[in-house]
């Protein structure tokens, strides 16, 4: 059967998607659930480990800005408590002591001052001219002489550059003195921005009131908004402990559409803010490459497994489809066995009817003639075309009994016996037949013979019978001009190929279709009954082989005879 | 020769009658059956009967079975089997039952007379041996 047929059917198509999807269903639903399960249990793990680090690393950074500035503050606070106002007031005095701090801590310390109670610097060692500045009025002064110690937020000052100062409060007499330290932005920036990991993962400091403290290494003050959400936070609410981490798993959308994720703790009794922010796709790059390759290591699977599937969702359709065909072939050749038996049937049935009536009308005839020959008849001036009758009734009789015994000889067919047989001996003997008969005549046999043939099975009087008829045909076609009856024989794919050609008048396309039919002949009448091709064709069909013809008027026929090689079908068919 | 005594069996009674007139004007001398019953029924009662000339498909019994009847009751007589229904096989058969001979209808007249002769003959050779070897023994145990 051809392929492109099979896969042209509505049913084979249908069919190959019903197995292909029940196939994919199957496979890849236990597939993907299990993917799911595994990629969650993964990322939920690699998430927490991930978060646990993050907050390990913020929470250690937290603690050595708190150590960096209590030290600071300490050192302040000791200066202070240690030389007294008057002592501290003195500008070289002062100077001697910044120049120890600075060479003690680099270049932490800016300057230093001492302030009296109502805001004037009494006393400064720097490199600003900011002795006698006043700083009743300045935020940190407010907040510093209220504190025995404290940390001011960032803010320019009068020098305009971002700095903030530590002071430690001491009393002399009725009056509160301030000993201030001006801490180096840059120094105490470079503690922050220690923190890094990937690569856009970085740590800054926001104060209570959304102000930076540190200098970002990238512009995110578009994302101030989001930090009062993590100011808003009390660490109370987390541990309640004076000194509280933050750690808050929190992704959102920059304003680029990236997510981020912001690991904040509160430093400096809870003053400032230290957030670490990184792109989440950067602080789990591993899980998203492991995702990557499992989703490639899927599709790679999943592009195989349909491939596989759709290949032998084929192959199994077509395994099929061909026995669906040889199903419908093999019945249609029991319908085809079971018609010719029931001709077969009915031939033998008419045949016996129709001799017994033919048989009484010979008679009859033959009881005529002898009647004529009595002597009254015979001066009847019409003696002779009453012989003549009479005779054409015997003649047409036999001409009957010659049908109905050929009929009879097809009825016989359908319970023929089942022999080995050499086809190569059968034709030669057939071959060996006719040569005597054509002894002389316009024909000239050629034969064409492989050998040897594999053996078939069938009756050796049937296939007798196929080729008498056959190549009587190819001699009663040359007629009386010259010509060639050739027979040849050959193995074709699992079948044997007999030929018989002649080189005759050939048959017209419009008998073409219908000589196998039983009755039909081109003969002229009472030379052939029509019988001869129809019983052939019967006998082969039975042995599971086929016949056909081709003719090409004035060219000549050949018939072409497929006849299985012994094989069980063949047995059991025959 | 002398004229043979012929029973002629077939359930088609034009053909019996025909085939009677015709090989009665062939100076045979015919009797008639209708069926295999009929034949038996005249066999037993017409012992002169030489030959059966049977139609092998008749309704009732047929011919196969009286063909074994006769070759049974009158193993002598010779049957010539007839039938419109010929084939080898059933051929084959009826010889094994002892049919002297098959014809196929409808039959050459000429054929079937020369059969009916050679089978009379061969009927009267069997019972002259019969009658010899009879004679024969006789003579043989007189003392």
């Amino acid at each position: 059967m051809n392929k492109n047929k099979i896969w042209g059917r509505p049913y084979y198509k249908s069919l190959t998607r019903n197995i292909m999807l029940t196939v994919i269903v199957v496979s890849f639903t236990p597939m993907i659930l299990v993917s799911l399960v595994i990629l969650y249990q993964f990322k939920t793990s690699y998430h927490e480990k991930v978060n646990a680090h993050l907050e390990e690393l913020v929470l250690k950074h937290k603690q050595n800005i708190d150590i960096f500035l209590q030290d600071k503050t300490s050192d302040i606070k000791i200066l202070s408590r240690s030389y007294g106002m008057d002592q501290l007031s003195n500008d070289s005095f002062l100077a001697e002591r910044l120049s120890i701090l600075q060479q003690e801590y680099k270049d932490v310390f800016v300057d230093m001052g001492v302030l009296n109670e109502q805001g004037l610097q009494v006393a400064y060692a720097g490199p600003f001219k900011l002795k006698n500045a006043n700083y009743h009025e300045a935020a940190w002064f407010k907040k510093a002489i209220k504190n025995e110690v404290s940390v001011s937020d960032l803010f320019l000052g009068l020098r305009g550059l971002p700095h903030f100062i530590i002071s430690a409060r001491q009393k002399k007499g009725d009056q509160y003195w301030i000993l201030r330290a001006t801490i180096d932005f840059l120094s105490f920036n470079d503690l922050v921005e220690n923190i890094r990991i990937g690569e856009t993962g970085f740590a800054f400091i926001i104060n209570r009131k959304n102000e930076f403290q540190t200098k970002p290494r990238v512009d995110i003050s578009s994302e101030k908004e989001l930090y009062k959400s993590l100011l808003v936070k009390k660490p109370e609410k987390f541990n309640g402990v004076q000194i509280t981490i933050e750690q808050v798993g929190r992704k959102t959308k920059s304003v680029y559409g990236d997510e981020y994720l912001y690991v904040s703790s509160f430093l400096k009794n809870n003053d400032w803010l230290l957030v670490y922010r990184q792109n989440t796709s950067d602080a789990f790059s591993t899980i998203r490459r492991s995702m990557s390759l499992a989703l490639v290591i899927l599709i790679f699977g999943g592009s195989g497994i349909i491939a596989m599937t759709y290949l032998l969702s084929r192959r199994m359709v077509g395994f099929i489809a061909k026995s669906d065909t040889e199903k419908q072939l093999m019945n249609q050749r029991m319908v085809e066995t079971s018609k010719l038996a029931s001709i077969g049937e009915l031939a033998s049935g008419v045949a016996h009817e129709i001799n017994n009536p033919v048989a009484i009308m010979v008679e009859e005839a033959g009881w005529i003639q002898d009647l004529l020959e009595e002597e009254e008849f015979s001066n009847s001036e019409n003696l002779d075309e009453f012989e003549r009758a009479l005779n054409q009734i015997k003649a047409q009789g036999h001409r009957c009994k010659k049908i109905t015994r050929k009929l009879l000889s097809f009825a016989r067919k359908t319970q023929s016996n089942n022999h080995e047989i050499n086809i190569n001996d059968l034709i030669r003997e057939i071959i060996e037949h006719f040569k005597k008969r054509i002894k002389g005549s316009n024909v000239t046999m050629e034969t064409d013979i492989k050998d040897p043939l594999p053996i078939i099975h069938g009756s050796n009087t049937e296939l007798q019978q196929i080729f008498l008829n056959l190549i009587n045909n190819g001699v009663d076609a040359l007629g009386k001009t010259d010509g060639i009856v050739k027979i040849s024989a050959m193995d074709v794919d699992g079948q044997i190929l007999i030929k018989i050609s002649d080189t005759g008048a050939g048959i017209s396309p419009v008998n073409l279709d219908r000589i196998f039919d039983p009755f039909f002949t081109t003969k002229p009448v009472g030379k052939g009954t029509g019988l001869g091709l129809f019983i052939c064709y019967g006998i082969i069909k039975k042995m599971g082989g086929k016949i056909d013809v081709d003719s090409v008027m004035d060219i000549g026929t050949t018939f072409s005879i497929y006849l299985p090689v012994n094989d069980k079908k063949n047995e059991k068919n025959l | 020769m002398m004229d043979a005594n012929v029973l002629l069996v077939d359930d088609e009674k034009a053909f019996v009658e025909t085939m009677a007139k015709r090989l009665n004007k062939r100076k045979l001398n015919i009797a008639k059956a209708f069926s295999g019953e009929q034949a038996l029924e005249h066999l037993s009662l017409n012992p002169k009967v030489e030959v059966v000339i049977l139609d092998v498909k008749m309704a009732g019994m047929d011919g196969e079975q009286v063909l074994k009847t006769i070759k049974n009751r009158h193993p002598l007589i010779e049957v010539i089997m007839l039938t419109g229904h010929a084939t080898v096989e059933s051929g084959i058969e009826g010889m094994k039952s002892g049919a002297f001979d098959y014809l196929t209808k409808p039959c050459d007249m000429e054929i079937l007379i020369a059969k009916v002769d050679e089978a009379a003959n061969k009927k009267r050779r069997h019972e002259e041996k019969i009658l010899e070897a009879s004679i024969r023994e006789i003579t043989s145990h007189r003392p």
